[in-house]
């Protein structure tokens, strides 16, 4: 085995009495994708708010290619690689879509802190942000204000995003989410070859299991805040507890909640 | 095509304000020069409030600032004129720079309080410190020996002083419109839409959010520094809460979503004023039904709501 990209140790998050998240340990290598599944309330948006810096951990440590990186703010985590999305819409509504990846293109080149340029002339972060669009399949948008593209078009928005900070390790919580079936589709195949690439490391939360088989090469089960299982997806296919917890045998109401 | 005609219609009225001494009474030479002075305070504002989301509500301390630095290196030091701009730029910018630091952190009505609450604070200093500042009388009685640039301007003729502010103003225009299309606006654009997102391409928003507010309170101290010898005097008032209320009027008047607006919302602050209060005295009663249309249903002020409606015109 490598280094892991990510080694996440006994990490644990209580809101007052309510424990989110419960020493939770997981070892990620470079370029695996993990799926995490639980139901609502199962402690996965909290445990990503904590890797990339939303949230701090009440116990635990958080270490990013060998450096504890537990505590940092958002800016400083994404500087050192690492980026994601939210499970809600999180786009910058009234600039055009293509605007929105050239404001994260613009923020990684440091470009940022340039008063005196024209934004509107910087071919090299256009082209950056173009192919980015290319690669999600919603280039055709580019030229339209993202506030009235649709709710799948800005969840594929918000994964080019996500991407324009060149990031290695890669958070998408619920991707798919609220999409239509074909749109569920071609988001997982887009993801799937991003994958293939090489280029990130993925971790993917979903509810929906044919994503999760789909794409995984590890799943985490999480349920009320613990780490019901680590395994393969053939294996967690076969744990009997996993299936009552969380593949629809018994809490039904709960995953779809 | 209509980019054609905007630029047009700017050339125009540019030309217009250059000749407005050979056609306009002289009392409207006053107006204009007003105007522009309020007009570059409302813009320096406005790249706090419009571009970057920060409602500050203690802007006048900078104006003040800057009108307060001209004024005593006027009297005290003599120095040619636009010596004094520069030097109000840099003390105003650092005021800005010292309070922005401490009010960034603080979003949403937490800012605007904070920074209302620090504008009171200076002042309340320049009211009281009478051994510098010479209380509520301000300094006066200063007056321009020279200009600088080793130009020979006779300042203290109003069409020359509106000339010479037409030329301050217009340059400091040109240089915000620069940082507002520059990269860094574009974030200072986004940071307003969706700081977290922001947050999280890696740029730190605090620093931007500074440099925003560090970038308006320069400006704003030029427009005070313009306004000093204008009105012959830099007193309290001009860092009074109320004068903080004024480039916050004028913004939602013209609209803040484009660059001009508060230029166009003090024009008309300025025009109304004069003219409503030669035949009644509520002006404020007026300006209150103004605002209330603005905002109940023109959101994007004047100059905005105009301009989408044109744009979006079919030829
Ligand atoms: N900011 C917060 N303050 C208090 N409780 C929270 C907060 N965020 C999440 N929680 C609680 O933590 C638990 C886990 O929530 P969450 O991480 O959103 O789960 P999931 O993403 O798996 O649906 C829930 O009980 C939720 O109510
Ligand atoms: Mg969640």
């Amino acid at each position: 085995m490598t280094d892991p990209i990510l080694k996440i140790s006994n990490l644990t998050k209580r809101f007052g009495g309510n424990t989110a998240v419960s020493g939770i340990n997981l070892e990620v290598q470079p370029r695996e994708t993990i799926a995490i599944i639980g139901p609502n309330g199962a402690g996965k948006t909290t445990f990503y708010n904590m890797v990339s810096g939303r949230m701090n951990p009440t116990e635990g440590k958080i270490e990013l290619e060998g450096q504890d990186i537990t505590g940092l703010p958002p800016h400083k985590i994404s500087r050192m690689g690492v980026s994601r999305s939210f499970q809600i819409n999180n786009i910058f509504p009234e600039m055009t879509v293509q605007e929105n990846v050239e404001v994260a293109v613009t923020a990684f080149h440091g470009h940022s802190r340039k008063l005196f340029n024209f934004a509107s002339r910087n071919r090299a972060v256009q082209d950056e942000a173009r192919e980015l669009l290319g690669k999600l399949q919603i280039l055709e948008l580019a030229d339209r204000r993202a506030e009235v593209i649709s709710y799948g078009d800005k969840r594929l928005l918000e994964i080019a995003v996500v991407l324009a900070t060149r990031p290695h390790l890669v958070l998408l919580d619920e991707p798919t989410a609220g999409m239509t079936p074909d749109e569920t589709k071609r988001t997982t195949s887009l993801i799937r070859q991003l994958a293939d690439t090489g280029d990130y490391t993925f971790l993917i939360t979903e509810h929906d299991m044919d994503v999760v088989f789909g794409l995984a090469d590890r799943i985490l089960v999480m349920h009320r805040g613990e780490n019901l299982f680590v395994g393969t997806p053939d294996e967690v296919k076969a744990h009997p507890e996993v299936r009552r917890a969380y593949l629809g045998e018994e809490e039904e109401e709960e995953a779809s909640a | 095509m209509k980019q054609n005609i905007l630029i047009g219609v700017m050339l125009v009225a540019i030309a217009l304000l250059i000749a407005l001494p050979w056609y306009a009474p002289f009392f409207y030479i006053f107006i204009f020069t007003e105007i522009l002075i309020l007009g570059l305070f409302a813009v320096s504002f406005n790249l706090i409030f419009g571009y970057t989301g920060m409602l500050s509500f203690g802007h006048a301390a900078y104006f003040g600032m800057g009108a307060y630095t001209t004024a005593m290196l006027l009297l005290h030091q003599d120095w040619p004129f636009v010596y004094t701009l520069f030097a109000a730029m840099a003390l105003s910018g650092l005021l800005a720079l010292v309070i922005g630091f401490l009010c960034v952190r603080l979003s949403e009505v937490y800012f605007a309080m904070l920074t209302l609450a620090f504008g009171m604070m200076v002042f309340t200093i320049a009211h009281s410190w009478r051994d510098v500042t010479n209380g509520s009388d301000g300094i006066a009685g200063f007056r321009i020996k020279e200009f600088g640039l080793g130009l020979d301007l006779t300042i203290g003729n109003p069409t020359v002083y509106y000339h010479v502010t037409l030329v301050v103003v217009g340059i400091a225009a040109v240089i915000l419109y620069i940082i507002s299309r520059s990269s860094f606006g574009m974030i200072l654009k986004a940071i307003r839409q969706n700081p977290e997102r922001v947050s999280f391409c890696g740029l730190n928003i605090r620093t931007y959010r500074l440099a925003s507010f560090t970038i308006g309170g320069i400006f704003a101290g030029l427009a005070g520094a313009l306004i000093a010898p204008f009105l012959r005097v830099a007193s309290p008032e001009l860092m009074h809460w109320s004068m903080s209320a004024e480039p916050v009027l004028m913004s939602i008047l013209g609209g803040t979503g484009y660059f001009l607006g508060p230029f166009v919302g003090a024009a008309m602050f300025v025009l109304l004023e004069t003219w409503i209060t030669s035949f009644t005295e509520s002006w404020m009663l007026f300006l209150g039904i103004v605002l209330a249309l603005m905002v109940m249903f023109f959101r994007k002020g004047v100059l905005g709501t105009f301009l989408d409606w044109w744009m979006n015109k079919n030829d």
